[in-house]
């Protein structure tokens, strides 16, 4: 696996939030993690990222160990996230928030900048406008695209489609689709389970910070008691 | 003639005093903004390290003269500019790993900031009286006037003389370059928008792998050297009393909330009301209407709204209209 967790535990202050969590994602694979509020999704995620301080468990990304690491090494070596909240430079242009997701490596910026623009046309459209002035489907899109200047190889979004009306949902997964046709590996936490699992390949389920499922997604959106469960019929 | 009379001596009395010390609140304001801004806090040693910059361009300026080199018509002040620029940032280095670095660390409030900026104020003030005293300091030389009153009224003929000091073209010219420099870096390169991402988003600036660190040293630099030449201006045109710094902490912060504390621009314009409403305020409009009414008319007593010794209390009164009824400024800003 390229990107793998295993055996994550860990929490704020004394007591576990997740434990003994495992993850793993592939380059050109979408993967879902799904779960009840509180199961510690975000908590996992961030645990991942090097955010929370882990008791157990190993963060490994393409053969090489990097549970040790700060977040800012992380993201050198090409982990990327969207945070759920606060994810753009609100008083910054749209173009200088995608100029500063490529603060670390600007060698082919303009390059850069035009894929996005393909990506994401509003971005090319609202390019000098300031971010804080955009709806809440656009500045997904511009925190998204601000994650992907670092060209990183692992893209982690923390509920992406968290706020947003259902038709902009849509949009957003279907730039996500688009997305993981870079070959990049996807992994990201939702709240809408049963849109999330139609796009992505694999998903896990989280109750009560342990690993309760995980499968295919057209397994765990078909499965019974899954469904009974945790997507609402 | 009476009308042309009137407008130069607003012009004298007003407008270019006000322009003058609007500038120099101005490059003390927009300091004091990225301050906060970027490390959280209103640093209070504020004024003081305007004190500390302005002395060492003193001690400077003497050995200069001592040594017989002069800049001619301009002050020599301004050739002593840079190393007190040097150790003006030497000194914010110092006690910013010294002392705000161990509370950063900790994550401490900005109240504890704002405490531990106090005692610095204190430490900075003591060690510019104990080095060069607290009395009233003089460093201007060179040229004084571009054009003295009794010039003008020659050259016109007018009642009313328009005088124009060296030290009042010499702060506007330095405050435009500043200013200039100043905003082309934060709004055109890469490390100044960084500086405004980290002030703006402090963790998305992280996740965008942008150095906390160098932001810091950044910032401690560029408001040293704006500390600096915002303290010289206003010495060479006033006079250099560590006192007057320290007072000069209140129409600064005014200049720095009306402006919407963290926005530079808004800092900028601050700076400039701050200074007119000061000015503005305290001038005696007899003479004025005196030109512009009607004979008989003439008002009988100063027409002057506050008395001088109260100017102060104008930038507080507008800090507390500004605080109660538009919290993050007149421009956007940050809410205290």
């Amino acid at each position: 696996m390229f990107f793998s967790a295993s055996n994550l535990t860990g929490g704020y202050g004394g007591v576990n939030i997740i434990e003994e969590c495992s993850f793993n994602v592939n380059r050109g694979e979408i993967v879902s993690i799904l779960g009840p509020n509180g199961a510690g999704k975000s908590t996992a995620m961030k645990a991942m990222l090097g955010i929370l301080d882990l008791k157990n468990g190993t963060v490994v990304l393409n053969g090489k160990d990097i549970t040790k690491l700060k977040t800012q090494d992380r993201i050198k070596l090409g982990i990327s996230f969207v945070p759920q909240i606060k994810n753009i430079f609100t008083e910054l242009t749209v173009k200088e928030n995608l100029e500063m997701g490529a603060f670390l490596n600007d060698t082919n910026l303009l390059t850069r900048l035009e894929e996005m623009y393909d990506l994401f046309p509003i971005i090319k459209e609202k390019k000098d406008q300031f971010a804080g002035e955009l709806s809440g489907g656009q500045r997904q899109q511009v925190a998204i695209a601000r994650a992907l200047m670092t060209e990183p190889d692992v893209l982690m979004l923390d509920e992406p489609t968290a706020g947003v009306s259902p038709v902009i949902m849509t949009e957003l997964f279907e730039h996500i689709l688009n997305i993981k046709k870079q070959n990049i590996a996807i992994l990201m936490v939702e709240q809408n389970a049963r849109q999330a699992l139609e796009i992505s390949d694999r998903g896990y389920i989280l109750v009560t910070g342990k690993n309760a499922y995980e499968g295919r997604g057209d397994f765990l959106l078909n499965d019974k008691e899954i469904r009974k469960a945790f997507l609402g019929g | 003639m009476d009308f042309l009379n009137s407008i130069i001596l607003l012009t004298n009395f007003i407008i270019v005093p006000g322009i003058t010390y609007g500038s120099q609140l101005a490059l003390g304001a927009i300091g004091v903004t990225l301050i906060y801004g970027v490390l959280r806090f209103a640093n209070f040693a504020y004024g003081d390290l305007m004190a500390f910059g302005t002395m060492i361009v003193i001690l400077v300026t003497w050995f200069l003269q001592s040594k017989g080199i002069t800049l001619g018509l301009l002050p020599t002040a301004l050739l002593a500019l840079p190393v007190g620029i040097l150790l003006t940032i030497a000194v914010s280095l110092f006690f910013d790993k010294t002392v705000f670095e161990y509370y950063r660390n900790k994550k401490s409030d900005p109240v504890t900031f704002i405490v531990v900026s106090l005692g610095i104020m204190f430490v900075l003030n003591a060690v510019v009286r104990i080095i060069i005293g607290p009395n009233d300091i003089n460093f201007m030389d060179g040229h004084k006037f571009i054009m003295k009153a009794r010039e003008f009224k020659q050259m016109t003929g007018l009642n009313e003389g328009l005088a124009l000091k060296s030290t009042q073209v010499i702060t506007l010219i330095t405050t435009i370059i500043t200013c200039s420099i100043l905003f082309y870096f934060l709004n055109k390169t890469k490390t100044g928008k960084s500086m405004r991402a980290y002030s703006n988003n402090e963790d998305l600036a992280l996740l965008s792998g942008i150095d906390p660190k160098k932001i810091v040293l950044l910032t401690w630099i560029i408001v040293s050297i704006l500390a600096t030449v915002a303290g010289t201006l206003y010495g060479l045109d006033k006079s250099f009393k560590p006192f007057t710094y320290f007072n000069n902490l209140l129409p600064i912060f005014a200049a720095t909330i009306v402006g919407g504390i963290g926005n530079p621009l808004g800092a900028f314009y601050g700076g400039f009301l701050i200074a007119f409403s000061e000015i503005g305020l305290t001038y005696a409009y007899k003479k004025f209407f005196k030109y512009i009414m009607p004979e008989g008319l003439e008002p009988s007593t100063l027409i002057q709204f506050i008395s001088t010794d109260y100017k102060f209390a104008i930038s507080f009164a507008i800090l507390i209209v500004v605080l109660i009824f538009r919290p993050n400024g007149i421009f956007k800003g940050k809410v205290i």
